[in-house]
């Protein structure tokens, strides 16, 4: 004799979200970074812009800092992203 | 082991499995990653089934969205974890009004279960209920007291890794975590205590039932049973959300205080309620920004050492809970997840706009 038990996760996880373009290159590019604004953010994206300008060529590197750091950026943020080449998302911990 | 592949024919929407016997299916459900580590209970159509009945809800019913992921939860998920964690029909109420508490923007569920900080999630149970499914609020109430609140906390564990993906590693990037996160669940002892509720003194009608959900670090044990003055023994409980202050978490929000009886006697003893003991601790729970050169933390104090900190924003922010044996002078305070980034939230029990009982064939 067989039991019948159900599927408890939710199942209907789907990838909807398609990842944006691949660069090819970041030369004069404009990079958006979004800092979760913890402690340890101000070095971490300081050290990623200058590489982002040396080595990479990247002609604009824009920081934003979400106001809190266990939420989703603010939809302002989002909206000024549109406007980036890439968007590069980091944690301060 | 031969499982078996199927979409439910019926109401259900979940995949199901046919297996050879209840041992078959803990491993089943075990290398899928689908428990907490310890033995489930198989959520057999049927069992599932009864405890959509007791609340009246067709398997398709949303308990809600969490609003970060855009997760949506049904009550056919939901009962499933619920009958996985143990939970009987009388319990899957409390597992449903708790759900709907966490999915409140304010609480904000994503960034509680998310954090490294390592919360686990409060539920505090209010009204007849705690009666109906034979709760207790005495002896070893932060433990495993009862039946009905260890399933009731698992549930919401159960259901958060498999309907929100938050198991450790996935979502869950807990650095710690605390032995809360395997159940976390009280009831208050309303009958042993002259205080209205906890949920009375948060806006729910004296005779519902209600629960209250916290985003809560691990209980912090305090012991004074060398005084009979409120104030001091209050100074304890005070100088354990200070200490928490300076060593995890600077930032005020909702702290729970759980006060067994013999310091709740000392309190009716002078005359001291809710109200009273809510205003000392907003007063003397305080910290300086300059405290944390003792505790290793100087680097952060900058110009602000001045600054005072008070571990509530205002009074009413306190949850004081009536709970624990009858002998000895503890307590212990639970402090937030991260200040107010998470608020407590609570909610009736059974309160529904929609809901209606479903139409009876005779």
């Amino acid at each position: 004799m067989t039991i019948r038990v159900l599927n408890p996760t939710s199942e209907a996880l789907v990838d909807t979200m398609k990842p944006a373009p691949r660069l090819t290159s970041l030369a004069g590019k404009t990079v958006g970074l979004i800092s979760n604004g913890k402690e340890g953010t101000a070095g971490f994206f300081a050290h990623v812009d200058r590489l982002l300008r040396d080595r990479y060529q990247v002609a604009k590197v824009v920081l934003r800092t979400k106001s809190n750091y266990s939420a989703p950026a603010e939809d302002e943020i989002i909206d000024e992203a549109r406007n980036w080449d890439l968007a590069i998302s980091g944690l301060g911990d | 082991m031969n499982s078996v592949v199927n979409a439910m024919p019926d109401a259900f929407k979940s995949q199901y499995f046919d297996l050879e016997d209840v041992g078959d299916a803990q491993e089943f459900y075990h290398s899928r990653g689908w428990t907490d580590g310890f033995p489930i209970v198989p959520p057999t159509p049927q069992a599932v089934q009864a405890c959509l009945d007791w609340v009246l809800m067709p398997a398709n019913e949303i308990i809600g969205i969490e609003p970060v992921r855009e997760r949506a939860i049904t009550a056919e998920k939901l009962a499933i974890n619920a009958v996985m964690a143990g939970c009987l029909p009388a319990h899957f109420p409390v597992v449903v009004a708790a759900m709907m508490a966490m999915l409140k923007e304010e609480f904000l569920l994503h960034g509680t279960t998310a954090s490294t900080g390592g919360c686990a999630i409060l539920v505090i149970l209010n009204g007849s209920i705690r009666k109906e499914i034979g709760s207790r609020s005495d002896f070893n109430v932060l433990g495993s007291s009862d039946r009905a609140t260890s399933v009731i906390g698992r549930a919401i564990r159960l259901a958060l890794i498999n309907i929100l993906q938050v198991s450790p590693g996935a979502i869950d990037r807990s650095t710690l975590g605390h032995p809360g996160k395997i159940s976390y669940c009280i009831a208050e002892d309303e009958e042993g205590s002259d205080w209205p509720s906890l949920a009375e003194s948060r806006d729910i009608p004296k005779d519902a039932s209600a629960v209250t959900v916290l985003a809560a670090c691990a209980p912090r044990q305090i012991m004074n049973e060398w005084t009979s003055k409120p104030e001091e023994i209050l100074d304890t409980y005070a100088a354990e959300m200070r200490a928490n202050m300076r060593n995890y978490s600077i930032w005020s929000g909702n702290y729970a205080v759980v006060m067994a009886p013999q310091h709740r006697e000392h309190m009716r003893a002078a005359g001291w309620g809710r109200k009273e003991i809510a205003n000392y601790l907003f007063e003397k729970a305080r910290v300086r920004r300059s405290e944390w050169s003792t505790v290793g933390k100087g680097s952060v104090i900058r110009d602000k050492g001045d600054t005072e900190y008070c571990a509530l924003p205002s009074p009413d922010h306190l949850l004081l809970i009536a709970a624990g044996g009858p002998a000895g002078g503890f307590g212990a305070i639970i402090p937030p997840w991260l200040g107010t980034k998470s608020r407590a939230v609570t909610a009736a029990i059974g309160a529904c706009i929609d809901c209606e009982p479903p139409s009876q064939s005779k």
